[in-house]
């Protein structure tokens, strides 16, 4: 939604929080989230009045009643098919539609691909903690292989998803990563999912302090983060580590990690984020890598331009409407083969 | 003119049956429409398989059309045909049981060969013998391939595309047997291919030629006249289809509310239509999204709905089954919300093609929790205008899912419809919050209807949280506490009750004084009445309340039936809505008359059933 510069210095995370009191665990993750979010509506400028926030079912899902705008709590796995229809039937408004791996990617999975694949302008922030929290511990579809839950006391059998493999495979124009310790990177993806116009999808890595305690522990540690995440700034060098000292090249198909100043590898041999690229090869790699090898990439990764399904709508229905002679229903009866009785 | 008799009928009923590549529905609309231009009532009815095209020539692949025409009011596309129309040995076969004794069948006898009779599975040549109707028909064979063949001789069309036009040849021999001028289906087809003229032209010519041969035939059979209806009231008429009715109901209503229209959808026999018309009124600015499955079709509407626009979604009986747990949403936030199940035989996938009133008690009761919507059903096929309108309206103004139930047989059917002006439509005014009540809870109400107000996103001033959670009566955040739930489930039920103080009463049609009371709901209003009133044509006594509003029920239902001695309720299933009324109304034996059969009632047996009752 357009903002002027005066109205984005009219609000404070403050005018954004509810009256409610916040109910999750203490420690979850998801108590990061809600106040970057909040700290993002402020400086976007949106009135609350403008704003709905729309979820599904699921710990995260609580979200919108701590949120002063417009809020709808739905059912397990649909908050992208109503969010959908929100944003159609009144384009003006910013929806962040607010999901889980369970909600979004098991009972919600259908909704979410074809969701990314009509590029509506959404923002959702997906909350993938690998596991069900509401429903105290079962595994989700992010759970790691052989992880023991309650419903896999002898490790899990299934291959996990990967949230950006299914994001681009419904081709997906936005994807970005953040930690819910990493306040800084958090703002700066929802910033660019408020502002990128489609369906805007951010993996928000949240920890569940419960039911699977520091299944981020590799990334979320204070002191080697640095050295396992790569923060991916569009138009920069891809470089990473406690001492700025590390980057990614291309080998071959694969990325590489390299140290600058070794085997005679210098700043600018390294790779240079394109996060507008349209191809999505790289920003596949890229969203895939794993330590220890490579650094797990957070920020905005993917960010391209594409018609979005909402714009769609009104496009055609004017253009429809500005050839058509049928502008009211008395219009619409008088097109019938008609005949006096 | 020849010299061939002709004789005066008050109504009759015309199948036209083929292929479901012969055209046989383009035939039928094209006569019922020029019939209706000519003065007659009509209705209509069409009955296709599920498969596109079956193999050529089989039983499976049958398709047909029936017409009915009357010169005074007729309810009903008729029960059996007087004149049969088929184009092949297979069309003769599926369709022989219903021909009437004296009855017409008009076949392509180029088709009448031995690999005809084979695919049909005949196993003799002489087809009427095989299927014992020899002695009760009379025959006209026109060698359509053939007589299309030469008529179209030099308009250098290949062979499959001439043959395509041979429903034009039966058209023509039809229009001859009906003394009806074919100026009015020329109109009609210079409308439909005036962007193709040559495809007109051909057209044109195999019309023409059909009906020159019929009048050529000088045969012994007698040609029929249906004079004028005089009992349709005055005014403008069109013929529509039940699922284009209700998608203009939906037009009309956001209209008069002043609301943008969004349909959200997944395509399903017998439902699509529906969603194809909306899809194609972006003139109107209708906003269609066709969904990634039945679930998303609601969601999207309710999402449509928290955001403002009149919003609905269209479905058939296993899409409502899973569209189940989002109408309990939309109960539990208090949306309005119009979903329109066109029903069909089930369960499971059951028969998608065919008609059925099976998923009453789904729409009542098919969901999780005390979760009462408002159920309604249209009548017939002009009807579901009305009922969609009211459908909506009520939806808006009492902030309700509403559940509009019609059926494949008044869907896909059509009937005469008297155009209205959006004038003449009630007015609706949608429960929205005022000015001066910035700030009040999700869950503000009037507190004699229970209607919550709504406050839409953008509205500055009433940002609210709605959603599944129970929500607390007062302050309206979410709450478990157990007195409080109680109270919530009664609030809801009695917004919904209270709704039966704005619906018009139940009307006895018929004989009012009668010894027995026919109670019927939604699509087969027009087989009951025609038997209704050919019982009482014929001396007995007999009356029909026929329902439109079904939850809640109008206000007099329960003293009217308490009126009558002998109550008879007719439905096409198993009894759903009698079980439904013995729960409502105290102190009545229903008795009951079912039909399973995935087809609409016949009045010929109702007036059986009726008669052994009395």
């Amino acid at each position: 939604m357009e903002t002027t510069e005066s109205t984005k210095t009219l609000y404070t995370a403050k005018d954004f929080k509810s009256d409610q009191y916040v109910r999750w665990c203490p420690g979850c993750g998801d108590y990061a989230v809600l106040n970057s979010l909040q700290k993002v509506m402020a400086d976007m400028g949106v009135a609350p009045d403008d704003i709905a926030v729309i979820s599904g079912i699921g710990c995260s899902s609580r979200l919108p009643y701590y949120s002063s705008s417009y809020g709808f709590h739905t059912i397990h796995g649909r908050a992208a098919a109503v969010a959908t229809g929100v944003k159609v039937a009144n384009p003006k408004l910013t929806v962040w539609q607010i999901t889980g791996d369970g909600d979004c990617l098991a009972i919600g999975g259908n909704h979410f691909i074809h969701s990314v694949r009509r590029n509506v302008d959404l923002n959702v922030l997906l909350f993938n903690n690998q596991i069900y929290g509401l429903t105290k511990g079962q595994y989700s579809p992010t759970t790691k292989k052989g992880f023991v839950t309650k419903s896999s006391p002898f490790g899990t059998i299934e291959r996990p998803f990967r949230p950006a493999e299914l994001t681009f495979g419904a081709r997906g124009t936005f994807f970005a990563r953040l930690l819910d310790v990493d306040l800084k990177t958090a703002q700066l993806c929802m910033t660019a999912a408020a502002k990128h116009k489609g369906t805007s999808v951010v993996e928000c890595l949240v920890n569940c302090v419960i039911f699977n305690d520091g299944a981020h522990s590799w990334i979320s540690e204070k002191e080697t983060r640095a050295d396992r995440i790569i923060v991916l700034e569009d138009g920069q060098p891809m470089i990473f580590g406690k001492d700025r000292n590390k980057g990614l090249v291309l080998d071959g198909f694969n990325l590489k990690a390299v140290t600058i100043g070794e085997n005679g590898i210098t700043e600018s041999n390294l790779l240079v984020h394109d996060a507008t690229c349209q191809d999505s090869t790289i920003h596949m790699k890229l969203a895939m890598m794993e330590g220890p090898e490579l650094p797990i990439a957070m920020g905005v990764i993917r960010d391209v331009e594409e018609e979005t399904y909402d714009e769609a709508v009104v496009t055609q229905i004017a253009e429809v409407q500005a050839k058509s002679k049928v502008k009211t229903f008395d219009d619409l009866i008088a097109t019938c083969e008609q005949w006096e009785m | 003119m020849d010299n061939t008799k002709k004789t005066e009928l008050d109504n009759v009923v015309v199948r036209f049956s083929g292929d479901s590549g012969d055209g046989m529905q383009l035939t039928g609309t094209l006569f019922s429409n020029l019939s209706a231009i000519l003065g007659n009532e009509i209705s209509t009815f069409p009955d296709f398989p599920s498969e596109i095209r079956a193999p050529q020539g089989t039983l499976g692949g049958v398709s047909g059309f029936q017409v009915h025409l009357g010169s005074s009011k007729i309810y009903t596309p008729g029960d059996d045909p007087d004149v049969l129309v088929v184009m092949n040995p297979a069309a003769l076969k599926v369709n022989a049981k219903a021909i009437k004794k004296g009855g017409i069948i008009i076949f392509d006898s180029d088709t009448f060969s031995k690999s005809g009779f084979e695919k049909a599975g005949f196993t003799t040549e002489n087809p009427f013998e095989e299927l014992n109707i020899s002695e009760t028909i009379q025959l006209i064979p026109a060698a359509l391939s053939t007589l299309t063949q030469s008529s179209l001789e030099g308009f250098g069309f290949d062979n499959k595309t001439i043959l395509r036009s041979k429903n034009m040849f039966a058209l023509g021999l039809i229009c001859w047997l009906f003394n009806r001028p074919i100026d009015q289906a020329i109109h009609f087809l210079t409308n439909k291919f005036g962007k193709k003229p040559t495809i007109l032209q051909a057209n044109v010519k195999v019309l023409t030629d059909g009906f020159n041969y019929g009048n050529n035939l000088h045969l012994s059979i007698s040609t029929y006249m249906v004079e004028k209806s005089h009992d349709t009231p005055k005014g403008k008429y069109t013929s529509i289809s039940g699922n284009k009715a209700t998608s203009w109901g939906l037009i009309a209503a956001a209209q008069k509310a002043g609301l943008e229209l969004f349909l959200g959808s997944y395509p399903i026999t017998p439902a699509t239509d529906i969603m194809h018309e909306l899809a194609n009124r972006k003139d109107m600015g209708v906003k269609v999204v066709q969904a990634e499955d039945e679930i998303a079709g609601i969601t999207s509407a309710i999402g449509a709905s928290f955001a403002g626009d009149l919003a609905a979604t269209s479905t058939s009986g296993p899409g409502l089954a899973l569209k189940s747990e989002a109408i309990g949403l939309a109960v539990m936030a208090e949306l309005p919300l119009v979903i329109i199940d066109v029903m069909r035989g089930g369960p499971s996938t059951g028969m998608p093609t065919k008609t059925e009133q099976t998923d009453l008690l789904q729409a009542l009761y098919g969901r999780n929790g005390e979760s009462p919507a408002v159920v309604m059903a249209a009548g017939s096929p002009d009807d579901c205008f009305h009922y969609a309108f009211m459908a909506c309206k009520i939806a808006l103004e009492h902030m309700t899912p509403v559940i509009l139930l019609t059926d494949a047989f008044i869907g896909n059917g059509t009937a005469l419809w008297k155009l209205p002006t959006l004038a003449e439509l009630p007015e609706i005014k949608p429960n929205y919050v005022k000015p001066g009540m910035e700030g009040c809870k999700v869950t503000a109400r009037n507190e004699e209807t229970k209607v919550r107000y709504w406050s839409v996103p953008g509205m500055k001033g009433f940002a609210h949280r709605n959603g599944g959670l129970e929500k607390d009566y007062e302050t309206g955040c979410i709450a478990t506490d157990p007195i409080n739930h109680e109270k919530m489930v009664n609030t809801r039920q009695v917004k919904v009750d209270y709704i039966s103080n704005y619906l018009p009463d139940l009307k006895v049609e018929g004989n009012a004084d009668a010894d027995m009371l026919v109670i019927g709901w939604g699509g087969t209003h027009g087989h009951l009445m025609s038997a209704v009133n050919a019982m009482n044509n014929s001396g007995k006594k007999i009356a029909l309340a026929h329902f439109n509003y079904i939850n809640p029920l109008p206000k007099n239902a329960v003293e009217v039936i308490q009126r009558y001695k002998k109550v008879v309720v007719c439905e096409l299933n198993s009894g759903q809505f009698a079980t439904f009324l013995r729960s409502q109304v105290p102190g009545v034996e229903f008795l009951q008359y079912n039909k399973v059969q995935g087809q609409p009632f016949t009045v010929d047996e109702l007036e059986n059933d009726f008669s052994e009752l009395l």
